[in-house]
């Protein structure tokens, strides 16, 4: 392998992968301590005919209008969510499967229409995502990665990634408090002034902008496993919030950049030329990690229950007896 | 103040009624809350009195977690609301403690209980103002008052159930509030727990504060507090427990079903006089 074509083709692939996943990862572990982590697959899927829309409508894939689409149909998507728990009598489970699965059918048959017309947007791109699409011509060797004029070159689809990941680390540390109280206690905040109803909200917003943002890149697979497997990976590993979050970060990490290398390289060693499809790699590492972490965690592993039975039991008596 | 039986009898025309009282640390009027259709609360009218620990107390489904709800404008109301010391919930927030049922929240969360307790400081740091060492220490002074300075790192689904309510104690007492409502506070308690509990009341009562307090032991109603609001959907009757609480707005309150109420609790009481 030449150096120069891991540099252009697999180092702005490995970036645009390893911020999707700290993005998600990042805002999943709200998702998965407040058992809404279904919310982020169907975000997720339902801003699938809101893309579809703006594409048809702009003609090409921009950031703007694909945003503006998606944010317009996760909008929608809150919206039936409600109305069908509300008037339909369903539970919020539910109802957020029956409004994310018909949207994102909608979208698929929208897309097939717009296909027919000869319009590049396909269901294997929305599933798998481009990743090995995204192509940095400007640097060559590595001595040329310390020219800022190379990296202004650096494709748009890593940009918006970036983007994603740093907005969602503002949001996340402004507002630490605010998010680590509504998912504790919703009915506390609401009494204290932070109105739970709207902080949820606000979640769901930003698990939409970080969905679309990696959508595109990474594949809709990828952005749930992103959401669930790095941050309930860590929930089984710490019993703190803070060291929960940075640990899913590294796993996130982890899995970005071992994911990629054996999809790209694992190929080769056993003497195949074709690499794999990167952004299922990564979902695959993250989901070892996870099933490596319910077996083999320190304190709520499988291994620790079975030989600890009294350190175990300690969380468990305390649930029993509510 | 006592209503007439039939929600159909004729009562006083709410035009008649005085409005919210100014002093009164937290005035109730003309409170109705449905879930759907069906009414849960009727035509609540009410006035905390001042420093004092009142029980709110009632069959099942009689809406007293309903109206603590209402009043701290959790859930939607179908008309009237409430004030505090004459002024809207928007206003006083951070005067106003609210201790949730145990069973409301996720005790998995990875949280320790010394940052359970710090929750209580938020109001009054607001939004995006990071937590200091001062409220830290002054939740770590609150989990001591509770008897759980001991247990601060623990994460809380290490707790036992009444270390766990206390946990939820020692957050509404670190919020410095005025006015607290605190929802089913001594269910499934052990017995230290709930004597920690009735130490924090009476101290709060002693700072002058009011407790608002959903009981659902008819037995230490007396012992525990001063006033008592019998509710069962509307309000049968309300004030000092030595006027209030008596057989006949028991009677009225819980209808048949206080015989059997009665029969169990005097039981439990027989049992635990035997130990």
């Amino acid at each position: 392998m030449k150096l120069s074509t891991f540099l252009q083709l697999d180092l702005p692939a490995m970036l645009a992968a390893l911020f999707a996943t700290l993005a998600c990862a990042l805002i999943g572990n709200f998702l998965v301590l407040r058992r809404q982590s279904l919310m982020g697959d169907a975000v997720s899927h339902a801003v699938l005919p809101g893309i579809v829309i703006a594409f048809l409508i702009w003609g090409s894939r921009a950031t703007w209008p694909v945003f503006i689409g998606a944010a317009a149909a996760a909008l929608t998507a809150v919206v039936l969510i409600e109305l069908v728990r509300r008037y339909g009598r369903l539970d919020a489970g539910t109802a957020m499967a029956v409004v994310f699965s018909i949207m994102f059918a909608a979208g698929v048959v929208m897309m097939e229409q717009a296909a027919a017309r000869n319009i590049d947007l396909d269901a294997e791109c929305v599933l798998y995502g481009q990743l090995e699409d995204i192509i940095w011509l400007a640097p060559t060797t590595l001595a040329s990665l310390l020219d800022p004029a190379v990296w202004e070159e650096l494709p748009r689809e890593v940009w918006t990634l970036f983007g994603a990941f740093v907005f969602t680390s503002v949001v996340v540390t402004l507002f630490w408090k605010e998010l680590k109280l509504a998912s504790f206690d919703p009915a506390l905040a609401s009494a204290l002034g932070f109105p739970a109803g709207r902080i949820d909200l606000a979640l769901m917003f930003v698990v939409g902008i970080v969905a679309v943002a990696a959508f595109e890149a990474v594949g809709s697979i990828l952005v749930i496993a992103m959401f669930i497997c790095p941050a309930a990976s860590a929930r089984l590993l710490t019993d703190r919030l803070s060291t929960q979050v940075a640990i899913s970060l590294v796993l996130a990490a982890i899995s970005a950049i071992a994911g990629y290398l054996l999809a790209a390289f694992g190929p080769m060693w056993f003497g195949h030329e074709h690499s794999l499809a990167a952004s299922g790699m990564i979902a695959v590492v993250s989901g070892v990690i996870l099933a490596v972490s319910v077996v083999a965690a320190p304190r709520y592993g499988l291994l620790a229950r079975r030989f600890r039975p009294e350190a175990a039991s300690a969380g468990t008596a305390a649930a029993v007896r509510e | 103040m006592i209503l007439p039986d039939h929600p159909a009898a004729p009562r006083t025309p709410i035009a008649s009624r005085p409005e919210h009282s100014a002093q009164s640390p937290m005035s109730v009027h003309s409170l109705t809350v449905a879930y759907g259709s069906k009414p849960v609360l009727w035509d609540v009218e009410y006035e905390t009195p001042a420093s004092s620990l009142v029980a709110i107390v009632g069959p099942n489904g009689a809406g007293k977690s309903t109206l603590l709800k209402a009043v701290l404008g959790l859930i939607p109301v179908a008309a009237g609301g409430a004030v505090f010391w004459g002024k809207p919930l928007a206003d006083v927030r951070r005067r106003v403690g609210y201790v949730p049922q145990r069973g409301s929240v996720d005790w998995d969360f990875p949280v320790s209980a010394l940052e359970v307790v710090t929750m209580g400081r938020y109001g009054m740091l607001g939004w995006l103002r990071p937590v200091t060492r001062r409220h830290v220490e002054a939740a770590r002074a609150a989990l001591d008052q509770v008897g759980m300075a001991d247990f601060a790192d623990r994460q809380i689904s290490q707790l036992s159930g009444g270390q766990q309510q206390r946990v939820f104690l020692a957050r509404a007492l670190a919020q410095e509030a005025d006015l607290y409502f605190m929802d089913e506070p001594f269910a499934g308690v052990d017995a230290a727990t709930e004597a920690a509990i009735v130490d924090v009341l009476r101290t709060l009562r002693t700072a002058g504060r009011t407790v608002v307090v959903v009981h659902h032991d008819l037995s230490t109603v007396e012992d525990y507090f001063d006033h008592v609001m019998l509710l069962n959907g509307r309000i049968i009757a309300a004030g000092p427990i030595a006027e209030t609480f008596n057989a006949r707005n028991l009677q009225r309150t819980y209808g048949g079903r206080l015989t059997l109420l009665d029969a169990v609790s005097q039981a439990l009481s027989d049992v635990a006089g035997q130990k």
